[in-house]
């Protein structure tokens, strides 16, 4: 196993004891080539596409798919940054995240808006994006690309582009970042 | 110590831990960016009910604690002290307790003695109380939203992100605070802030506007100004608050001003980086000179905006941060 990229899935979330590598760098960089190839496929116009990752572990993901849809378009692709921790449904359960950087600079009104994150798992993350979306416009369509879909779906909520359909147990844990992604368990608090 | 304000009441700075207050920071630069929006409200404290009750007239508090409450999508019960019951005779007790029977999930409050929000926090201990000021003890938003308004204006002149820099910016940082030390809760809110991140502060002031125990406060009195404020990297005016007497400790208003108001001469030989504030309402050409309240280095206007934000904070995480024992 890679060492300094396991460092870098440690840093996200501390708690987390890796079992194995399930992609390597390489294979999320390959990833997320194939998504920006579906990309171009099913959108009209690359002009209208703004891209936004969800904080924290979407967005470096955002960010390179953005510019792979530039390198293949020649078109400057935009992107930007979404928390949604005000957007949540379990605010009252959970300690309230300190919400990190939005930055949408662009009215969403009639763009085609992918949403990116790192792992797709109950799908409550993304209907607190989609009610957040609504703030910043009316796009005209909005999809949703992941790295991992983990399953166990808790809402009508389905990804059109997926890095990797990963089947997992609830207490298991996966870590996806550009250096890879690792399957594992969360250690105790 | 409170190392988080997370599902706790907020009554005084004095209690709060460097991180604590770092965390009240971090989290309102995130509403800054909420209130730049053009929509400028999230779900957040949807269904949350919050009192505000001032029993001492207030403008920009109430304005800006209702303002937050709002954006935060919660419910906000206003209650106008001069048009209630209390008029009538009602005790705090009485009063508070059927504010809290309509069900509420926080109360920010006013009030002349000191001491009254923690009281209050004792009769509703279900409730998250804020403390909006209290008589002359403390005045916590004040100061916080004083500190968060220094660290964006250095981060800003830095080039670096207020949130990276926790509590760095305020290492060293020299904060000289004149003017009516004695009557104000805001110089006390300010100096537990500014010492907590690390600041070194100074007092100015005549000897009758100096508090009792000056001397046990972590702060350097020094009773002449113009010898101060070559030394300065932050400059603090207070309100002269002549509703709480304070016109009887000085000789005359054109006396304090001579030696303790900011004129333009003085504002001159401020360092050239150096930054004005006031907390507000100004008695220009008393503290301050109204051409130094208007000046580029004054940063009074952003202190009031970056109220909303802050207020925000503290809701959110007194309200929304609940602990997970208390939440299930």
């Amino acid at each position: 196993m890679d060492v300094s990229s396991l460092r870098d899935a440690r840093l996200r979330d501390p708690t987390f004891v890796p079992r194995s590598q399930l992609l390597s760098a390489d294979d999320v960089a390959r990833a997320l080539r194939r998504m920006a190839h579906e990309v171009i496929e099913h959108v009209r116009d690359v002009d209208q596409v703004v891209v936004v990752g969800l904080q924290t572990g979407g967005v470096d993901f955002a960010r390179r798919l953005a510019d792979g849809l530039t390198e293949i378009t020649g078109r400057a692709v935009r992107w930007g940054s979404l928390d949604v921790a005000f957007y949540r449904d379990d605010l009252a359960r959970n300690p309230a995240p300190i919400p990190a950087t939005t930055r949408i600079d662009h009215d969403l009104t009639n763009q085609t808006v992918v949403i990116v994150d790192d792992v797709l798992f109950t799908g409550r993350t993304v209907r607190a994006a989609l009610n957040a979306l609504t703030d910043w416009g009316r796009p005209r369509v909005v999809q949703l690309a992941v790295i991992v879909d983990r399953g166990h779906r808790e809402l009508p909520i389905r990804p059109d582009y997926v890095g990797k359909n990963l089947p997992t147990s609830l207490d298991e844990a996966i870590v996806a970042t550009l250096a890879g992604v690792w399957i594992g368990t969360k250690g105790r608090a | 110590m409170i190392t988080s304000i997370r599902g706790q009441n907020l009554l005084s700075l004095d209690e709060l831990t460097r991180d604590a207050i770092v965390e009240v920071l971090d989290t309102a630069e995130a509403f800054v960016e909420v209130n730049r929006r053009t929509i400028k409200k999230v779900p957040a404290l949807r269904g949350r009910v919050v009192a505000s009750i001032f029993f001492e007239e207030s403008t920009r508090t109430r304005l800006s604690f209702e303002t937050a409450a709002k954006r935060l999508s919660a419910d906000v019960l206003s209650l106008a002290v001069a048009s209630s019951s209390m008029k009538k005779g009602e005790s705090l007790r009485d009063t508070i307790g059927t504010v809290d029977a309509l069900g509420i999930d926080a109360v920010v409050m006013r009030h002349r003695s000191s001491g009254a929000a923690l009281q209050v926090s004792r009769y509703v201990p279900h409730v998250r109380v804020i403390n909006g000021g209290d008589g002359l003890h403390q005045h916590p938003t004040q100061g916080l939203l004083d500190a968060f308004t220094i660290r964006q204006c250095l981060a800003e002149r830095r080039g670096v992100v207020g949130t990276e820099t926790g509590a760095e910016l305020f290492a060293g940082l020299r904060v000289l605070i004149v003017g009516d030390i004695r009557h104000s809760r805001v110089a006390r809110s300010d100096i537990a802030a500014y010492v907590a991140l690390g600041a070194a502060v100074r007092v100015a002031a005549p000897a009758t506007l100096l508090p009792e125990f000056v001397e046990q406060w972590p702060v350097e009195v020094v009773t002449d100004f113009d010898e101060a404020i070559e030394w300065a990297d932050v400059v603090a005016l207070l309100r002269l608050q002549r509703e709480r007497g304070s016109g009887s400790f000085v000789p005359t208003l054109g006396e304090f001003t001579t030696t303790y108001g900011l004129s333009v001469g003085r504002a001159r030989r401020l360092r050239p980086e150096a930054i004005i504030m006031h907390p507000g309402p100004m008695n220009r050409g008393v503290e301050i000179d109204s051409l130094v309240a208007d000046s580029p280095a004054a940063v009074i206007g952003r202190q009031v905006e970056n109220g909303v934000p802050v207020r925000m904070a503290v809701l959110y995480l007194s309200i929304a941060g609940a602990d997970e024992e208390r939440a299930s």
